[in-house]
């Protein structure tokens, strides 16, 4: 049972407040910035790790670790691209599988030879070490995600191209092209498949993408007449020689010459 | 009989009700929001190795899980952001795609991110792949992926309402052309940043009445003096209005704190990133008050 009077009251209180109320927030609350604070706080082994997190990351760490530590093959020596002046052997090595993988590639879309491979001495990032070798080997020579692209670039070019090499004084791997370096500093008797390199002939190169955009000021890719991509990591380049061979083969003949 | 004492018991609570918000208008009510930002975290999901040449042991998934759920604690009312460039660095995203960065970022509670360049890297396709396993959602003002297979999946903007705080997010992306390649952008159209932000200013500030007014951005810090004309943070803070942080990336920036920038009206923009790789987790904690006469006297930036 409710008292009538009790219940008018309340009714009275209730149009009191809700007209209050409404004028309050017809009135839109305004929110102002007052104060600001900006930190940045490092993620170091101070925090503690959350083990529902470890826990649900733990399954595909393993399952990466697993796959990247079975063994693919086998190096009889260590690999070390410290090892020469002008050229050494893991920058023949990388440059030859890359240029022979690519190749297969190449023939098959466009019908074309590649004529000859340059890479970037700076883009090699580890050893080869002695002994067994996965695809986490390759993940530590190769971490960055370079495509395969081949360049057609004119024989001026190639010239430039050599010119740069000499310039930056660094062994930047190379296969299929040859040169001398002069007393003067200047290249001589440069050789593309073994043929003497013609200013207006086109010659297929293969390198990788970050490269022929003129990366490590390789600026004479930006000359380049026409541009193919091979679509292939160049990490998987290396990943798929080592599935074939048993054996690591490093070639080690003379390809730049001083006189 | 029991409809009047239905009405009366309405009454009686919304009066009670009333009688409660009503008196907290009257004393200045401070409210605190937290906004927890990264930016290319680039799949680092495991801290790096002890014997790391520059970042050893820094960084690590479940280290920042643990760091945030800390801070959640502390101040429920928290915005977790991501300004891009989440995929492609470690074996995880070669791997699994992006899937476990997702998952993972869904556990923290991500409340939104943006897209940088390297979140196309298996293709706009590849991006699309991944969007089941993300629970938060996606903004990007100057993206149109109309013609793509991430239509329906970005937002130009969000709104969010925190502790009776309203606060507008809006996205904005780097220009793909000669950075991406077309074939893995596709139909991705990109429009220009400030004209974007214009719009987006408008709508948060003007329209919705947001209190509070972020970019998430994937344009980069700054660029050198022969990239003079290429839109970043800095830019787009001088450039705009309205805008009251902008949390960036693309740059791998490290600040030693967040810039002060004045904007077209010379109001102070704060720009913020942490680097990269997870390595840092950015805090801005933003103070708000609702007694006219402490706003009258300007906002205090502590960094």
């Amino acid at each position: 049972m409710v008292n009538l009077k009790n219940y008018n009251d309340v009714l009275k209180l209730f149009v009191i407040f809700l007209t209050f109320f409404l004028s309050v927030s017809c009135s839109k609350q305004n929110y102002n910035v007052t104060k600001i604070e900006g930190k940045q706080i490092a993620i170091t082994d101070k925090e503690k790790q959350s083990p529902q997190f470890e826990n649900f990351i733990k399954p595909y760490r393993d399952h990466i670790d697993q796959d990247l530590s079975s063994v693919l093959a086998y190096s009889p020596e260590t690999l070390d691209k410290s090892s020469g002046k002008w050229q050494t052997p893991i920058g023949n090595l990388l440059a030859d599988v890359t240029l022979q993988r690519g190749n297969t590639i190449f023939m098959t879309r466009e019908k074309k030879n590649i004529d000859f491979c340059i890479l970037n001495h700076g883009g090699i990032r580890s050893i080869l070490p002695k002994g067994n070798i996965t695809s986490r080997t390759a993940f530590e020579i190769m971490p960055f995600e370079n495509s395969l692209v081949v360049i057609a670039l004119k024989g001026e070019q190639v010239l430039e191209l050599v010119d740069y090499f000499i310039a930056t004084k660094k062994p930047h791997p190379l296969s299929g092209i040859t040169f001398t370096i002069g007393k003067d500093n200047v290249a001589k008797n440069i050789l593309v498949q073994g043929k003497p390199v013609e200013k207006d002939a086109i010659y297929y190169v293969a390198t990788n993408d970050y490269l022929s955009n003129g990366g490590d000021n390789m600026n004479f890719f930006k000359k380049g007449v026409q541009k193919f991509d091979l679509n292939y990591k160049l990490r998987n380049i290396l990943i798929d020689y080592f599935k074939e061979v048993d054996t690591i083969t490093a070639k080690n003949d003379v390809r730049i010459s001083e006189e | 009989m029991k409809r009047r004492e239905f009405i009366e018991k309405t009454a009686a609570s919304t009066a009670f009700l009333s009688l409660g918000l009503s008196l907290s208008s009257f004393k200045p009510d401070i409210k605190h929001i937290t906004i927890l930002h990264t930016n290319d975290v680039h799949s680092h999901i495991d801290p790096f190795p002890l014997d790391d040449p520059r970042n050893p042991n820094m960084g690590g998934v479940a280290r920042r899980a643990a760091l945030i759920e800390t801070i959640r604690q502390e101040n429920p009312n928290v915005l977790l952001l991501d300004a891009g460039d989440i995929f492609q660095g470690t074996p995880y995203f070669n791997y699994y795609g992006g899937e476990l960065e997702f998952k993972l970022m869904s556990m923290m509670k991500y409340d939104l991110s943006t897209i940088g360049n390297h979140d196309f890297d298996n293709g706009v396709d590849g991006l699309t792949a991944q969007m089941p396993h993300a629970t938060f959602e996606f903004v990007s003002a100057n993206y149109d992926f109309k013609n793509t297979t991430m239509d329906g999946f970005v937002k130009p903007f969000k709104i969010f309402e925190k502790n009776g705080i309203k606060i507008g997010v809006f996205g904005l992306g780097i220009e793909l052309e000669g950075l991406v390649d077309k074939k893995m952008y596709k139909e991705t159209v990109w429009h220009n940043p400030v004209e974007t932000t214009q719009d987006m200013v408008r709508i948060l500030k003007k329209e919705n009445k947001c209190d509070l007014v972020i970019c998430l951005s994937h344009l980069g810090y700054k660029y050198s003096k022969d990239d003079s004309n290429k839109i970043s943070d800095l830019k787009l803070a001088e450039l705009t209005k309205d805008i009251d942080l902008i949390i960036g990336g693309h740059t791998h920036t490290f600040l030693d704190k967040p810039t002060i920038v004045k904007n077209l009206e010379g109001k102070e923009v704060l720009v913020n990133q942490v680097g990269c790789y997870g390595i840092n987790l950015g805090r801005i904690d933003f103070y708000f008050d609702n007694d006219k006469s402490k706003s009258a006297n300007g906002k205090s930036i502590i960094v």
